[in-house]
């Protein structure tokens, strides 16, 4: 259990293996469900030609790039889930605590509502506005929550990212009562999430940022726990506080934004999978970070999939499925708790 | 090693936002104390006096805006976090984990300054963290969810803790502050026998002065930011010391049973 008498190498082996073993199988399965039922073995058969392989052409360009965009956000929504839990040594914090995820919705809003003249070459403009927008607001809460040389406050942290998803969602609704119907329905289609990404190219897009940040959480993790046991003490133990608490809040940021900006605020992955990975594999962050990212992933996929599936040929929003198990989920959390 | 503070002034409002002279109010104004190798120094004063942030700046996590912290003559401001952690350990007044750690984990966390950013504990670590909890009586704890000790119990695990950081210095901020008499007695001894084995230099903040009475071999006593006496203890724990310190008339008598200075606090000074 918690304990673990077997020593970290051995647990973080366990973990890497077994956790990816399931987001493998997630992302190997999904793509063979949908309206067509397809083969596994014949989708990856390379004596027949890719053009006359119509189960390879499902697999490899209908699903898989929606399955990977469901891989990728949900590994970096639970590993950012985990790593603001650490930094605000609260379990209930979630990645839209930064308030991330209104200021990266009312700039995918003001791109849907005045699209065109922000298209920037390739670059779609809506992903693009959505990530300048979640920059923006975790510069806000960034700039107000820190005080050179000091530790963060992160109470002020916080207050901050609740004010400010308060007061963009209020822009948001300013924004939705001004534009057409056609605009409106695209903007709650948005808020809704959505993984069908339209291709590779997007995920390429977001990819790099996440990589980025997955590389700083790894070299986070073990500084996480010590601070999660409180500032003075991390500081007493070789900790510098400071760079690690902005360290944490930038990566953290980064992910979350990245993954926000390919397919909308999915609400719940960062609570949900953090603490059902907590209750498999103890607290220790260096197991908890790895392990979530990749059960984060399955999560996605497998929520995804019921998404896709549940009422076919009408497909749910994916942010409803994971809505419709988080929030009661979250509940019981809390009656748990106290 | 020896830990010295020379001329320590600080403030918590004299950093960037008060420049100003007249606005300016410290803390702690121009404390200079030297903790010897394997001494055992008691830090005494009323609430407010300044004995958390004294020992704060002596574990580098507070600045000082004047004056300097040296270990062995080197200024701890240019030692780094992770290398500091090495020397000196601290044991807080209360520790609440965000996460519901084992002890055994709690106790793995005082190796952090050893390892590198990518390393992960091995056995050489594990051996430290399973001596360290012999030391402080918590073996059979090991497994256990901290949070589901007793006062007492966590109190020997953090200083398990602390231990595993194989400090020359461990500084405790009020350890017996929280606990029934015979826990307190038992840290007590625990900090005497470890103090004594390893030759581990300690600074302990307390109110309780018979306890002070019993393990220090030298005292400071501060009052309002500024150090009152420091000396040996027979000579600093004295009638006239305690009025001045705590405005409070005490009886101070040898006792022959237990070997030390005794306190009877007696009624507030007019």
């Amino acid at each position: 259990m918690s304990a673990g008498p077997r020593p970290i190498r051995t647990r973080l082996a366990v973990t890497l293996l077994a956790y990816g073993a399931v987001a493998l199988a997630a992302c190997l399965l999904a793509p063979l469900v949908g309206s067509t039922s397809i083969s596994l073995s014949r989708a990856f058969d390379r004596s027949i030609p890719f053009a006359d392989n119509v189960d390879a052409q499902i697999f490899f360009i209908a699903r898989l790039p929606r399955v990977l965009a469901g891989a990728i956000v949900g590994a970096a929504f639970a590993s950012a889930g985990v790593v603001l839990q650490a930094l605000l040594r609260n379990p209930l914090a979630t990645p839209f605590t930064l308030g991330v995820s209104a200021g990266s919705a009312l700039g995918a809003i003001l791109a849907i509502s005045f699209g065109s003249a922000l298209a920037l070459g390739p670059l779609l403009p809506v992903p693009l506005a959505s990530l300048a927008g979640a920059f923006m607001s975790a510069a806000i809460v960034y700039a107000m929550a820190t005080r050179p040389g000091r530790p963060i406050s992160t109470s002020v942290l916080l207050l901050a990212g609740v004010t400010l998803n308060s007061f963009f969602s209020a822009l948001i609704l300013l924004v939705q009562y001004m534009s057409d119907f056609a605009e409106a329905y695209r903007t709650v289609r948005w808020l809704m999430g959505d993984l069908d990404v339209g291709g590779f190219g997007p995920i390429l897009g977001a990819l790099p940022l996440i990589v980025v940040a997955f590389v700083i959480f790894a070299r986070l993790s073990s500084s996480l726990n010590v601070l999660s046991v409180g500032a003075d003490t991390a500081a007493t133990r070789g900790v510098d506080v400071a760079r690690t608490q902005r360290l944490a809040f930038v990566s953290a940021a980064l992910a979350t934004s990245a993954a926000v900006s390919l397919a909308g605020p999915i609400g719940f992955v960062g609570i949900v999978v953090p603490h059902l990975v907590r209750l498999m594999t103890g607290v220790d962050h260096r197991i908890v970070l790895p392990a979530s990212a990749l059960f984060g992933a399955a999560f996605l996929v497998a929520c995804d999939l019921v998404a896709r599936t549940v009422l076919a040929p009408v497909e749910v929003p994916v942010g409803v499925v994971t809505a419709m198990l988080g929030g009661p989920f979250f509940l019981w959390l809390l009656i748990r708790r106290g | 090693m020896t830990l010295q503070v020379a001329h320590v002034s600080f403030g918590y409002n004299a950093g960037y936002d008060a420049l100003d002279e007249a606005t300016r109010s410290f803390s702690l104004c121009d404390v200079s104390i030297t903790i010897p190798r394997g001494s055992l120094t008691g830090l005494l004063g009323p609430n407010g006096c300044g004995k958390t942030t004294l020992l704060k700046l002596m574990a580098g996590v507070l600045r000082p805006h004047e004056g300097a912290i040296t270990l062995d003559g080197r200024d701890i401001d240019g030692i780094s976090r992770r290398k500091l952690a090495r020397y000196i350990a601290v044991v807080p007044q209360e520790t609440h984990p965000g996460f519901d750690y084992s002890v055994l984990e709690m106790v793995l966390m005082g190796r952090h300054p050893h390892l590198g950013a990518f390393q992960l504990e091995g056995p050489e670590d594990i051996a430290i963290a399973h001596e360290s909890l012999s030391a402080t009586g918590t073996s059979h704890l090991a497994s256990r969810p901290y949070m589901t000790l007793s006062g007492g119990e966590k109190q020997r695990v953090v200083i398990a803790s602390a231990l595993a950081q194989a400090p020359d210095v461990l500084l405790l901020d009020e350890p017996t502050a929280s606990l029934d008499l015979a826990y307190q007695m038992e840290v007590a001894a625990l900090l005497d026998r470890l103090n004594r084995d390893r030759g581990v230099s300690m600074v302990l903040a307390t109110h309780d002065l018979n306890l002070a009475a019993s393990l220090c071999d030298s005292l400071v006593l501060v009052r309002s930011g500024r150090v009152l006496a420091h000396g040996p203890t027979r000579e600093v724990l004295s009638v006239a010391m305690i009025q001045q310190l705590y405005d409070v008339e005490a009886d101070v008598q040898f006792h022959e049973a237990s070997g030390h200075l005794t306190v009877v606090p007696i009624r507030r000074a007019q």
